[in-house]
């Protein structure tokens, strides 16, 4: 059954009558990062107003794959299971060549993990959680909708914006503003920031259709089915993905000149579906024509105004990378927002939101653009190779492999930048997190929800952990006098090894690893993960 | 044809940007060439004129699908 849009109460705020207070943190654009970050910084104690032109969550379902990392960011921020137990679990996807199938994978072949490859959720239903989970502390997230910021202006140390609402104009100051405005950011193009990168020629239909009988036909399975040059769309490609709700996603490929308004037109639509589906019913639900792009900003920290999410990058979709990589923004930036607010960190610690980030969503950029690339060859030479990687494809494993239908985003690694304290270990310092079963005499756990959200030191098998004030200790397989769990199938200590500690950053990533953790080894680490070592520019 | 183990990944996909790179702004007949002078230098990489007459033939062996 379709979805239904309920709109959001519009209360007219404070400052058209009466002078608003100084704000922490002002976030503009409450889609599901500007929510994301409000929860991040609730739960840290950090107030926010969030301030959204609109009333409703997103329309049409947009981003539907959510990663395991982006889940396991959610978990901490409270949201995590709902959107397990509604979203469609899967982990194969398959490529097609016409009819024939060439290449499957297993995105997670491997059991112990709290969360699985991916689910795929329509954006509404995740923006709709959050929402209902950022109600849940009034006290700290203070959501506007139907106010729109039109102006602002960075004073130095705060942000002053202009803001307009049913009611009129008023203006408030923030230590800080986040820019969780989209693609077409007006924060950005009001402070005239470049945002130009490589924008590819060819167009894709995308649309959402509600139907009882499955499209995948018999199969009638999960899966993500990728076709190159399908039966049903002649030299093009598709993609096929399942939603909750009996909703199906379908990408269809088109020319690069065609008129996308045309193309969008239900009599245009109804029989490329038909084409695919046959004669089972369905209703089109939601219809949208874009051209990929894979762009990112220079700078994603501006002194008191900071991009994040689509506003600072955006890529092209097949690789699930545009709302996992803002996800993994909002879990970099929360937490170092926090720290700068409370007087722990320096302002500088920000800068290392841009370096960790912008590398991220580089890397994002790198892999759409390659396998948008593979999908849409240019010239007659890149067809050719195309097509002889695909006939290879039929035995040749190697030629398997070279089939790009998108990578699928995994967690970026942060090894080897500022904040990390370099040292060799199975988990390298700047990875994130490996999830594992945890059994305690308490109750069962998982290694994600032990060590999220603070400075968290675990130690692996035989490894004694000094106790410090403001670091959490987990033990795994060891006895002490701070809460200790065993490693259900030994998992934990297969993946991290044996007689190690780990440092964990608030974010799930490893920032040191010590075989033997002196109390000043790590302080040193935490120091530096809170930016000590750094020069501070702002 | 003979089926060759997986030596290129993890780096597939930058090979074949790279390829696709040393392609760009060629026309057809410049890319052809390309390609011969390609397949000599692999050729003259592996060296080896068994494994070379194996690989020949395991490609001309897709020929007629």
């Amino acid at each position: 059954m379709a979805y239904e849009y309920k709109p959001f109460s519009y209360v007219p705020p404070a400052g058209l009558t009466q002078a608003e207070p100084r704000h922490a943190v002002a976030i503009v654009g409450a889609g599901p990062i500007g929510l994301a970050l409000a929860v991040d910084l609730a739960q840290r104690g950090i107030r926010s107003v969030v301030l959204d032109d609109n009333n409703v969550v997103s329309v049409g379902s947009r981003a539907i794959c959510w990663s395991k990392r982006t889940l396991e960011i959610f978990d901490r921020l409270g949201i995590g299971p709902r959107m397990l137990e509604k979203g469609v679990t899967w982990k194969i996807g398959r490529n097609f060549h016409g009819d024939k199938e060439v290449y499957s994978f297993d995105l997670l072949p491997e059991e112990g993990h709290k969360y699985p490859a991916f689910i795929n959720l329509q954006q509404y239903y995740v923006e709709q959680y959050l929402v209902e989970r950022a109600q849940e502390f009034p006290d700290l997230i203070d959501l506007r909708f139907k106010n729109k910021v039109v102006g602002h202006q960075d004073l130095g140390d705060a942000v002053k914006l202009d803001i307009q609402t049913p009611d009129g104009l008023y203006r408030l100051e923030a230590d800080w503003m986040i820019a969780c405005d989209g693609a077409g950011s007006p924060t950005r193009a009001r402070m005239g920031l470049d945002f130009s990168g490589q924008t590819f020629e060819e167009q894709f239909l995308i649309a959402d259709i509600e139907m009882e009988q499955s499209p995948f036909g018999d199969a009638d399975v999960p899966e993500r089915w990728f076709w190159f040059d399908p039966p049903f769309h002649s030299g093009k490609s598709a993609l096929l993905h399942m939603q909750p709700d009996n909703i199906y996603r379908i990408d269809l490929q088109l020319d690069a000149g065609a008129d996308h308004k045309a193309e969008a037109a239900e009599d245009k639509v109804i029989p490329r579906i038909k084409a695919i589906v046959g004669d089972k019913p369905f209703k089109l639900d939601w219809v949208s024509v874009y051209r990929f792009r894979c762009i990112k900003l220079d700078q994603f920290v501006h002194n008191r105004v900071i991009f994040a999410g689509d506003s600072a990058h955006v890529v092209s979709p097949f690789g699930a990378r545009g709302g996992n990589g803002g996800i993994q923004d909002v879990d970099n930036l929360g937490w170092k927002l926090a720290a700068v607010l409370k007087g722990e960190a320096k302002a500088a610690l920000l800068n290392t939101y841009h370096e960790e980030r912008s590398f991220g969503s580089a890397e994002n950029i790198l892999n759409s653009a390659r396998a948008t690339n593979f999908m849409t060859p240019k010239t007659p030479i890149e067809e050719l190779f195309r097509s002889e990687t695909l006939r290879l494809a039929q035995d040749q494993p190697f030629a398997r492999k070279l089939l790009n239908s998108g990578r699928l985003s995994l967690p970026c690694s942060l090894e080897g930048m500022a904040l990390q304290t370099p040292a060799a270990a199975q988990v390298a310092p700047g990875r994130a997190l490996l999830d594992a079963p945890l059994i305690s005499e308490t109750g069962n756990s998982w290694l994600l929800n032990e060590v999220q959200g603070d400075f968290t030191l675990v130690g692996f098998g035989d490894v004694t952990l000094p106790d410090l004030s403001g670091i959490r200790r987990i033990g795994i397989n060891q006895r002490a006098d701070h809460p200790c769990f065993t490693a259900a199938g030994n998992h934990a200590i297969r993946r991290y090894g044996s007689g190690k500690a780990y440092l964990f950053r608030p974010d799930g990533h490893v920032c040191a690893v010590f075989d033997t953790p002196t109390e000043q080894a790590v302080l040193t680490a935490k120091a530096r993960a809170l930016g000590a070592e750094l020069e501070n520019a702002a | 044809m003979s089926i060759e183990p997986d030596r290129l990944s993890p780096v597939q996909d930058e090979f074949y940007q790279a390829l696709m790179a040393a392609h760009a702004g060629l026309d057809e007949t410049e890319s052809h060439a390309l390609n011969a002078r390609l397949v000599l230098m692999l050729a003259n990489r592996i060296g080896d004129v068994n494994v070379l007459t194996q690989l020949l033939q395991s490609a001309r062996s897709y020929s007629n699908d």
